[in-house]
């Protein structure tokens, strides 16, 4: 460009000169600029821009508060199902409806808690049978009275010495029975705690004891707190062998395993062969399902209501801010008038106006977002809960609210892009 | 009025143009401009449609030298107002020719037209039009923001320009704060900021009294000496009267005093 080169005409010149190189150029405007522009032009009256976030604040608070609250359930649901039952694994024979009456099923072996405690991830393993003691009941005393006031109706359990740790019972007073009360088949009874109860028996230092039928059994401990079978604690628990040689039990009718925090499956395909192994298809391993599997339905319905709220609350948070730039395009007419004049295109001052209110909303879903977030916490902290948010959707908060928006300045910015500076600038301002 | 520029959203997408070659390839370029007029119109004309039709300049002719201080009077309703948005690119003629620095720039898109609003023309209002929440120096800088200026060199050339007006001492006041006089001495510093090849004032002492219209008044005359082109249209005899040449319309045409 040869334009201009003014500063040969005269000396005062020179300062004034306009800058050859550019004076011809289309106007353009950096994005720091535009950005620079917006941000101080909304910041022109802070409390408005407050009032005018609000419903985008309330709308993404909301969306936010239910996903993650939905997702933390969800996730306490889980983790109870986790720590509760997912380390759980019952081992039964598979036998076909009958067969065990006919002599013809399979049965687990009295050693099947040893076999399977060689699997890697089992905890600890215990049997578990129900032994049938016939007319025998069991009382507190000595059965002499015949009308049989003090008989009670109390089931009889055998047990491996492994079924306490592997039902992660605890033992409140004296202790549970052993290896070798199993083998020497002692008479020695361990009380679950409902069953200690009903035979008058809190304390065994007195070495008290109980008869099953007209057999006396020593007490040596009473349990309580077993996690899943919640019978044992109305029971009494005798050794296998003692159940054997005094009730006649032929085998021990289930497998309890606890194995470690996400082995279950492993073990689960595992114990079977580990009990049987000439035929592990006739033994049934009951695992629970993977983690996962479950929760996600759970929540979903009672969401639907409160998802719907924060789309509501959006909707109207996008009107809010599409009203509150349209009438401060109207109050800056001036402004914009005097923009044109300074050089900006119409895509200038459209451009300023879409990301003021892109702006706007921007800040109402970061905002939003930390309250959702913060609720979510807030909850899960009064109910003892894991907050469980998923990451992405606290990012999205933010990018909706400014698509909100945008969406919102998209007419405000064309109106004040129509706006003509002559008319504009007649104003005072 | 700017019928042929449309603004649409997606336009506004990429505010940070590219500059392309087109731009500067024009004949108008190859005109040297040491040697013509900064403004010379053509037997320009502009017409509103009506009904009823209103001719508001006829015929007009006029060519402002540079260095130049020229004040156009006239009456109110005599086309003053419209001669001044011509002037200022705010507006295009019916008819005729406008060379701005020896382009004709009423044949050009409006992309350029604000290029050259914002480069080489500087506008001075009766109303001021200063942002009254950004300070002084802000609003010289915004004059800036439009244009091929980094913004390391907005700051200098805008304290520049408040120097020169005397209110040096102002950068960072609030135009609220300032007097009528000192406000439109920052809309004049914001007019010379981009370094315009004209200065077009309108009704620059409307808003002001006696005294403080005196003080930009003679702003106006320091600005004519050190070789700024001015024009200044007014319906004031005294305004007028400090201008080296005076021109007056009336119905839309020109009659030189």
């Amino acid at each position: 460009m040869s334009l201009t080169d003014r500063s040969a005409d005269t000396d005062t010149l020179v300062e004034w000169s306009p800058d050859p190189d550019v004076k011809s150029h289309r106007s353009r405007m950096r994005l720091i600029d535009l950005i620079d522009e917006s941000v101080l032009g909304i910041s022109v009256k802070p409390s408005r821009l407050i009032l005018t976030i609000m419903g985008t604040v309330v709308g993404i608070a909301a969306l936010v508060a239910t996903l993650g609250l939905g997702q933390t359930a969800a996730g306490q649901i889980t983790q109870r199902f986790d720590a509760a039952a997912a380390t759980r694994i019952v081992v039964q024979p598979n036998n076909p409806a009958g067969a065990q009456e006919q002599g013809v099923g399979v049965s687990l072996p009295w050693d099947a808690a040893d076999r399977v405690l060689r699997i890697n991830g089992v905890a600890a393993a215990g049997t578990y049978s129900k032994v049938d003691t016939g007319p025998d009941k069991v009382s507190g005393v000595s059965l002499n009275d015949p009308s049989g006031a003090n008989l009670l109706d109390i089931p009889v359990i055998a047990a491996s010495p492994g079924l306490m740790d592997a039902e992660s019972g605890i033992v409140t007073d004296g202790r549970f029975f052993d290896a070798g009360h199993n083998e020497r088949g002692d008479r020695v009874v361990v009380l679950g705690a409902r069953a200690a109860v009903k035979l008058a028996i809190n304390r065994v230092d007195s070495r008290p004891s109980i008869f099953i039928g007209e057999t006396a059994f020593a007490v040596i401990g009473i349990f309580d707190d077993v996690v899943r079978r919640d019978d044992l604690l109305d029971s009494v628990v005798i050794p296998n062998h003692t159940a054997e040689l005094i009730f006649g039990l032929q085998a021990p009718q289930e497998l309890d395993i606890r194995t470690a925090v996400g082995a279950a499956q492993q073990v689960g395909i595992q114990a079977p062969t580990a009990v049987s192994p000439n035929r592990p298809e006739s033994i049934k391993a009951n695992v629970p399902p993977a983690p996962g599997k479950l929760g996600g339905n759970v929540i979903g319905d009672v969401n639907a209501l409160f998802l719907a709220f924060g789309a509501v609350a959006l909707v109207v948070g996008g009107l809010g801010i599409a009203n509150v730039t349209l009438l401060s395009v109207m109050e800056r007419t001036g402004e914009i008038g005097l923009r044109r004049a300074l050089g900006a295109r119409r895509r200038h001052i459209a451009g300023q106006f879409l990301l003021e209110s892109m702006i706007t909303g921007l800040v109402g879903g970061l905002i939003g977002a930390t309250l959702g977030v913060a609720a979510v916490v807030g909850v899960s902290a009064t109910r003892d809960w894991t907050p469980i948010l998923d990451l992405q959707i606290a990012l999205l908060a933010p990018i909706l609210g400014s698509v909100i928006g945008l969406l919102a300045g998209a007419y405000p910015a064309i109106k004040a892009a129509t706006i003509e500076p002559i008319t504009a600038l007649r104003r005072a301002g | 009025m700017t019928p042929d520029e449309t603004a649409t959203p997606d336009e506004t997408a990429t505010p940070d143009e590219t500059f392309t070659p087109e731009d500067t390839a024009t004949p108008d370029d190859t005109a040297d401009t040491a040697q013509c007029p900064v403004v010379e119109l053509v037997d320009v004309h502009r017409s509103f449609p009506g009904p009823p039709e209103v001719h508001a300049v006829r015929g007009v002719h006029l060519r402002i030298e540079k260095g130049e201080y020229i004040s156009i009077i006239g009456p109110s309703g005599s086309g003053k107002s419209t001669l001044l948005h011509l002037l200022g690119l705010l507006d295009r003629p019916t008819a005729g020719q406008y060379l701005l620095d020896g382009m004709d720039v009423a044949q050009m898109s409006e992309g350029r037209r604000s290029g050259m609003r914002g480069g080489r023309i500087g506008f001075v209002f009766q109303a001021f039009h200063l942002l009254s929440s950004r300070s002084v120096l802000d609003n010289v800088m915004l004059a800036m923001v439009y244009q091929h200026v980094a913004r390391k060199e907005r700051r200098i050339r805008a304290t520049e320009a408040l120097e020169r007006v005397g209110l040096a001492a102002r950068l960072d006041f609030s135009p609220s704060s300032l007097s009528g006089g000192e406000r439109q001495r920052v809309a004049i510093a914001r007019a010379l900021v981009a370094r315009p090849s004209l200065l077009l004032a309108d009704e620059p002492t409307g808003n002001l009294d006696q005294t403080n219209a005196i003080g930009v008044m003679d702003l106006f005359d320091d600005l004519h000496r050190s070789g700024i082109t001015i024009a200044v249209i007014t319906h004031d005899e005294q305004v007028s009267a400090r201008a080296q040449r005076r021109v007056r319309i009336t119905d839309g045409e020109l009659v030189s005093e």
